[in-house]
Order: structure tokens, then sequence, then C-alpha cells
């Protein structure tokens, strides 16, 4: 069986995302196929994450493959003070794969160098979450019909969100053009603005979505956090200019559709819910798929 | 070349190296980085010495040593300017201009504290970033790039 494992977005090749694109397709209509009969994947959660894990483990189910793993660390050998490497080393005795979520950043990576079996990072900390990208980009390529070309306008937390982060990274394959919309404390960090830069990549920032909305062909929103910011008054002043409101989406284009990696706490009116271009829900299915297609990927069952 | 009087702040050394055009707040991050204080032989260096091109500078001699590249390379993470001069018989027969290299490995610490590498027994490891002469490094495990003003030496 081939190894590889998935840490970081940058891991892939343009021709790999795009190949697990097409297998997400491929399994969104064959989506019970049991190509992973009798094998046995771990599901580490040293960091709980309901949604991930739950989406990880239905697309390990729906290939046929047994879950082992915990949820918390409260029950396990961690909770006794065994290092980190140990657990894996263990682990990778039993499973032939380990999709693992950690809080501290590099946890994936460093596992991979010594693991037995691949690595699926299912979110290191504020740093990767790649199967988050990938179906974000198999959402934008379901909704489009294609990955070129796109115009993609992100709001909201950009300097910290690292979904936003990876997804630049991604989409910097396919000339793909930005619009920033921040307030000045959680604008693009400089290092990604740089990076579009040397790839002669086009972008835009701006403090306000204005009219700019409808130009665009995804709206990639993020949430806000009041914890991100220094000085209390300032959260207040701007909470609300990074709100959508299905009243902004009149002139819109008939293709836009919205994103958001989910939860929300109150960045996208519920009103928004009923309009067909909100698409944050499907997001979560698409899910499932590309995560079927990542693992049958990685295991080498599918090419 | 040999003689000239800045170079005689720091008694001459008749076999050895000279590490020349050292920052002179970096001298002592120099001096651990190649563990000279841990080294048996006779070593004087001088600081804050008038320098043309760097206005104050410091300066490294190491009696009967001679440096290999990737020693030197270390330091050119906190003195890329450095010069290192090889000495037999009181003369210069080399000079080396330090090379920052493209990866390092161990003995500087990322400065992320949530990376995995400050919380569990892991070996650090980073990409040299070299943005028209200001280091940085990227740690291969978390991502995050340390800046210079950031670099920390691991005890």
């Amino acid at each position: 069986m081939a190894k590889k494992s998935l840490i970081s977005i940058t891991d892939l090749t343009k021709d790999e995302i795009i190949r697990i694109t097409e297998l997400a397709a491929y399994f969104e209509e064959h989506p019970y196929e049991p190509l992973l009969n009798g094998r046995v994947i771990a599901s580490l959660f040293f960091e709980p994450s309901t949604r991930t894990r739950l989406s990880f483990e239905s697309a390990i189910n729906r290939l046929g493959a047994r879950v082992i793993g915990f949820s918390d660390t409260t029950n396990t050998s961690v909770s006794k003070g065994e290092t980190f490497h140990d657990t894996i080393q263990v682990i990778s005795n039993y499973c032939d794969m380990i999709v693992m979520r950690h809080s501290l950043e590099g946890a994936p990576r460093y596992a991979s160098e010594f693991s037995k079996v691949p690595i699926v990072n299912a979110g290191d900390g504020a740093n990767q979450h790649p199967s988050q990208t990938l179906l974000d980009l198999y959402s934008i390529k379901k909704t489009q019909g294609t990955l070129d070309g796109i115009n993609i306008m992100m709001i909201g937390d950009l300097k910290y969100g690292r979904t936003v982060h990876s997804l630049l990274q991604a989409l910097s394959h396919f000339n793909t053009k930005f619009t920033f919309v921040a307030p000045p404390e959680l604008r693009m960090p400089e290092e990604y603005k740089q990076f579009l830069r040397d790839k002669g990549l086009e972008y835009t920032e701006t403090t306000e979505i204005g009219d700019a909305i409808n130009e665009a062909d995804i709206v990639y929103m993020t949430r806000v956090q009041r914890e991100r910011f220094t000085d209390p008054m300032e959260y207040e002043r701007v909470k609300n200019v990074y709100v959508l409101k299905n009243s902004m989406l009149e002139a819109t284009k008939d293709n836009m559709r919205i994103l958001h990696p989910l939860p929300r706490v109150g960045e996208i009116a519920y009103d928004v819910d009923q309009n067909p271009k909100a698409y944050y829900f499907n997001q979560t299915e698409n899910g499932v798929y590309t995560r079927m297609a990542i693992i049958s990927y990685l295991l080498g069952v599918k090419k | 070349m040999t003689h000239d009087n800045k170079v005689q702040e720091v008694r001459a050394i008749e076999n050895g190296t000279v590490i020349d055009h050292i920052p002179s707040d970096q001298l002592f991050k120099i001096i651990r980085i190649m563990q000279l204080d841990r080294a048996p032989q006779r070593i004087t260096f001088g600081m804050n010495l008038e320098s043309k091109r760097m206005g104050s500078k410091a300066i490294i001699k190491i009696a009967d040593r001679y440096c290999q590249d990737k020693e030197i390379n270390r330091i050119a993470l906190f003195a890329p300017m450095a010069m290192v001069n090889t000495i037999k018989d009181f003369e210069v027969i080399e000079k080396r201009k330090v090379t920052v290299p493209e990866r390092i490995e161990g003995f500087v610490r990322c400065a992320n504290p949530k990376c995995i590498t400050n919380n569990e027994p892991v070996r650090t490891a980073f990409d040299v970033l070299n943005n028209d002469g200001k280091i940085s490094l990227r740690c291969r495990y978390c991502e995050k790039v340390t800046p210079q003003s950031q670099m920390e030496l691991i005890k």
C-alpha cells in the first residue's frame, strides 16, 4: 500500500488538488463504496472537534473501513504523561492510516516523520487544516464548474483565519482574483500578499464589503472574534460591518455562492439561509465526499 | 593586511581563525553557537570596535583552531556580514565570507509557543528565508516564521 501523508495544503501539487476534487465528485455519485473493506483507520482527536471528526468517520465508514480512536484524551495514555511520539508510534502499529487533530502546531508533520502509516492532518492549532481547504475547493468547482479564474471575496478575520490562508495558497494555482475585506486589525498578513505578488496574481484590499460583492463568484465569510481585538471598543465598532445580510445580495451575480467554514456566530444573517446563493450547509456535505477522496487517494486505492 | 591598527586592538594570533565583522550586540550569541565558552583553545575577543562599514563591530580570535564551513555558516544567522580569516604564521592565508545556510536543525528555538518543538522532545528544524539580507526562519513543523529579532538559542 502506498504511504503518503497529507499535512499541509502546500504538500499537494496542482494536479493532485484537481485529482482529489475529481474523486470527490466521483464519491458524490458513489457515496457508499467499500474500497477499504477490512481496513482500520485511527481517528485520534487530541483536541475535541465534533464536526470534523464525524465528517471523517462518516467518510471512513462509507469506504467500508472501521474506525478506532478517541475523541478527547481524558481516558488515554496521554493523560498519564506518555509522549506524543510514543502514542503515535504504538497506534501506527494498529491501523492503516491515522487521522489526527492536535492543538499543538506541527504535531502531524512530526508524526509523519516516524509513523509507519500515512497521517492525515485534521487540524493542528492555528496552522493547517487541509481537508477543509480541499472541501472548499470542491465546493467552488462544483458551483462554478471550474477552479480557473474565479473572483473570490474573503471577508472577516483574514489575519488569524487559517482557512483563508490555506485557501489562498491553493487557489494561487488557478489564476484567481482576490478581494480582501477586513478591519485594519485583521488584515491579510503581508507574507500572503507578497506570495500573491510573487505569483503575479491580482488582489484588492478594502475595509468594507461595498459594491465589490457584485463582482464576486465566491464570497468566503469568516468569523470576526471578539478575543482578537486588543481594544473592545474597536470590536464593537466593526462587528456589524462584517455581517452579510440578504439585502446585500440583490445585485450579486447569479452564479455567486456564499461559503463559510462554520460555525457561524452572527456574521451571516439568518435571512440569508433561504437565498439559493447560500451554500455553507451544502459545503459540509461536500466535506464527506472530499474526505472519502483524500483517504482513498492517499491509500492508493483510487489514483 | 594582517597588521592594520584595528586588528591590533585585539592581540594577533600566530595560527588559527579570526572572525571579523560581527555585529557587537551578537558577539555573545556567536560565542555560544560556536561553543567557544567551552573550548580549550586560547580565545580573545573585542567588541564595540570601530568599523567604517558597520559603525561598531566585534571580532573573535581563536588560536590553533581551524573552522569548517558548516560550523561557520551557523553564525550567518546572526552575523551575515562576518568574514572568517584563516591565519598561519601571523599571515592571512584564506578569507571566507559566511554563507547563510538553506536549512538549519537544532540550536535555535521556534518562537511559536504552541509549536510541537516547544512542548515535546522534538529537535527543531527550519528553512532559512533570506529577504534581502533580512534573515528569518520558517519552522518545518508549525510553519510559523521566526524573525531574527526573536531568534533564541536552545540551552
